[in-house]
């Protein structure tokens, strides 16, 4: 593992050691934080640290609280009450501080699209204070990590949604931060240009980055993250490694049973009779922590295909909604 | 002046919370954070500049071409002046108005609602303050080399050149700061990018017609004339006349304390109203 290995850092502002800099410290702290639009609280009472070193997977169904979350580590958005702390400065207050040693890869594209690629991370090396003897350098290297380098004069406009998507990640990157906030990365991305972002994603983790990743695609935390954070309603609900977490929450094997919908009905009602949870996994229903299962009951659900648990079905048994 | 404590609010003694020695403190305007969005500007600009300067230059010498020759040939003297050396001095505060309001006003609504990136670069070590003072510079500086196109387009119909000219660009900087400002203010305000028609009919253009540009203020009734006071482009307008023809010493400091006074307050609300719109 490499964990907790220090980039070879420039002298940018932004990779000077700092606090939170260290292994076993945290690079985001979070305590009790509230944050309310009106009447609804979008987050409630979170409590969050994400260690020095570690890609965190933040798990949640829309609507959970990770968009504002994720603000609220920039300072976009100003916590009601509690605290929070970002590679040892606390935020808002000193969140300029703190800003200048983390990318943010937003959900939705925010480049420039007048600019070409090249300007873009230009105009953003400047932006993150990247000392101006490096610049260049700065941006050749990001333009080689998003591998643009052949449209790196190309106005990114006229790139392709997974370019500008490694652009957008490029751009976070262009002055080597030390965290890294990436809200949805693959959002909306066809299956092939989300594998070659996860590559991208996976190569921060071995540069040592911490990398705090909003998500609901299971598959991307399951990949990704060391660890998993669930969210549900404006709380983490559930937090540990993703290999503990299934364990613990979804047991090691699920049942899985075909057939026509009043007959999954049925089996659902007599495997959650017994004290079962079930879910509906798309054609079929899923009866969790089927090791347990007594022989008469599965007998009497029938013909079962048994299959390992997995994150989603953690995911479904404690937020009790459905994802994609 | 919002009192909220915000990512715009203080952040020197930022590393009391135990930064090392080698991490620099970050100032709340920080001149690379103004650097950066500028450079972003001029980036633009360098794609752009024909454009741009196509409608700057050309726009006023268009009222300076259909007013001289229109007007002119009725009246030959205003206020003292051949009606071309009243009207190319007056037609640069146009020209400052246009170079800086409209182009602020539309560019900054776009940049903040359509293509959200006033998010990416508040992401980044900049606050809100920054990028209002960022913009507004750049165009601020924009409106002074644009204002002095109609100056030249006078000259070249007989407008006498003099040293005081010289200052021009300065008036025109510092109008433009106002009203660069003041796009910014504005763009924060509106709902949508339609309701710009009801700031440029409802406010800009009445500032514009009596701004002492085309006719001389004194025409107006007595409580129009004291309006005027209240019109930062007329105080524009009477510098660019004295620095062309004599400065007036008591009456212009009046006129630069009053564009001063204008952008200070335009500063404040373009402020809070952005940081309204892009922190929440």
């Amino acid at each position: 593992m490499v964990h907790g290995m220090p980039l070879p850092r420039t002298e940018t502002l932004a990779t000077t050691t700092g606090p939170g800099d260290q292994p076993g410290e945290s690079a985001i702290s979070m305590r009790n934080v509230v944050k309310r639009y009106g009447e609804v609280a979008a987050v409630d009472g979170l409590d969050l640290d994400v260690p020095v070193g570690v890609c965190l997977g933040l798990l949640g169904p829309n609507g959970a609280g990770k968009s504002t979350t994720m603000r609220m580590l920039t300072a976009q958005s100003i916590a009601d009450t509690g605290r929070i702390n970002v590679l040892g400065y606390d935020v808002p207050r000193a969140s300029k501080q703190a800003r200048a040693a983390m990318g943010v890869v937003p959900q939705e594209d925010n480049l420039d699209t007048e600019l070409t690629a090249r300007q873009n991370l230009a105009v953003f090396a400047r932006l993150y204070r990247v000392p101006a003897r490096r610049r260049r350098a700065a941006v050749e290297q990001a333009l080689a990590l998003a591998q643009l380098n052949d449209r790196a004069d190309t106005v990114t406009e006229k790139l392709s949604g997974g370019m500008r998507r490694r652009l957008l990640i490029a751009r976070a990157l262009v002055h080597r931060p030390r965290l890294v906030l990436l809200d949805e990365p693959t959002v909306g991305l066809d299956p092939q240009v989300r594998q070659e972002l996860w590559s991208l994603i996976a190569g921060l983790g071995a540069d040592g980055v911490t990398v705090l990743m909003s998500t609901h695609y299971i598959e991307e935390a399951e990949r990704l993250a060391q660890d998993v954070a669930i969210m549900s309603r404006g709380r983490v609900i559930a937090r540990d490694t993703p290999a503990r977490l299934i364990d613990a929450h979804a047991g090691r094997t699920a049942a899985e049973y075909y057939g026509p919908p009043p007959k999954l009905a049925e089996i659902a009602a007599r495997a959650e009779a017994a004290g079962f949870t079930t879910r509906r996994t798309g054609p079929s229903v899923s009866v969790l922590r089927a090791e347990n299962m007594p022989a008469e009951l599965d007998d009497r659900l029938g013909i079962g295909v048994r299959r390992a648990a997995t994150l989603e079905d953690v995911f479904v048994a404690l937020t009790g909604e459905r994802v994609e | 002046m919002s009192t909220t404590d915000d990512a715009g609010a203080n952040t020197t003694g930022a590393n009391t919370t135990g930064g090392t020695g080698e991490t620099r403190r970050l100032r709340r305007i920080e001149p690379a954070a103004l650097a950066g969005v500028i450079t972003h500007d001029i980036t633009l600009f360098r794609r752009y500049w024909p454009s741009t300067s196509f409608s700057a230059v050309v726009e006023p010498t268009i009222y300076l071409l259909a007013f001289g020759w229109g007007f002119g040939s009725l009246v030959s003297v205003v206020a003292g002046y051949r009606y071309v050396e009243f009207l190319g001095t007056g037609v640069v505060a146009s020209a400052v108005l246009f170079a800086s309001a409209f182009a602020s006003m539309f560019q900054t609504f776009v940049r903040r609602t359509y293509q959200k990136l006033y998010g990416a670069v508040l992401a980044a070590p900049v606050d809100v303050p920054e990028i209002v003072l960022g913009e507004a510079l750049w165009i601020a500086a924009k409106a002074g080399v644009y204002g002095c196109a109609p100056l030249l387009v006078a000259i070249a119909f007989g407008l006498d050149p003099t040293p005081g000219m010289l200052v021009i660009p300065f008036v025109g900087f510092l109008t433009g700061l106002g009203f660069g400002l003041f796009g910014i203010w504005t763009s924060a305000l509106v709902p949508s990018i339609d309701s710009f028609s009801y700031i440029i009919s409802g406010v800009l253009t009445p500032l514009f017609l009596v701004a002492g540009t085309f006719f001389p203020v004194s025409e107006l009734p007595g409580w129009a004339r004291a309006l005027s006071w209240a019109n930062p482009l007329y105080h524009c307008v009477e510098l660019v006349r004295d620095a062309a023809f004599g400065f007036a010493p008591l009456a212009d400091l009046g006129h630069l304390g009053a564009l001063g006074v204008f952008a200070g307050i335009m500063w404040l609300l373009a402020v809070r109203s952005m940081r309204r719109r892009l922190i929440d």
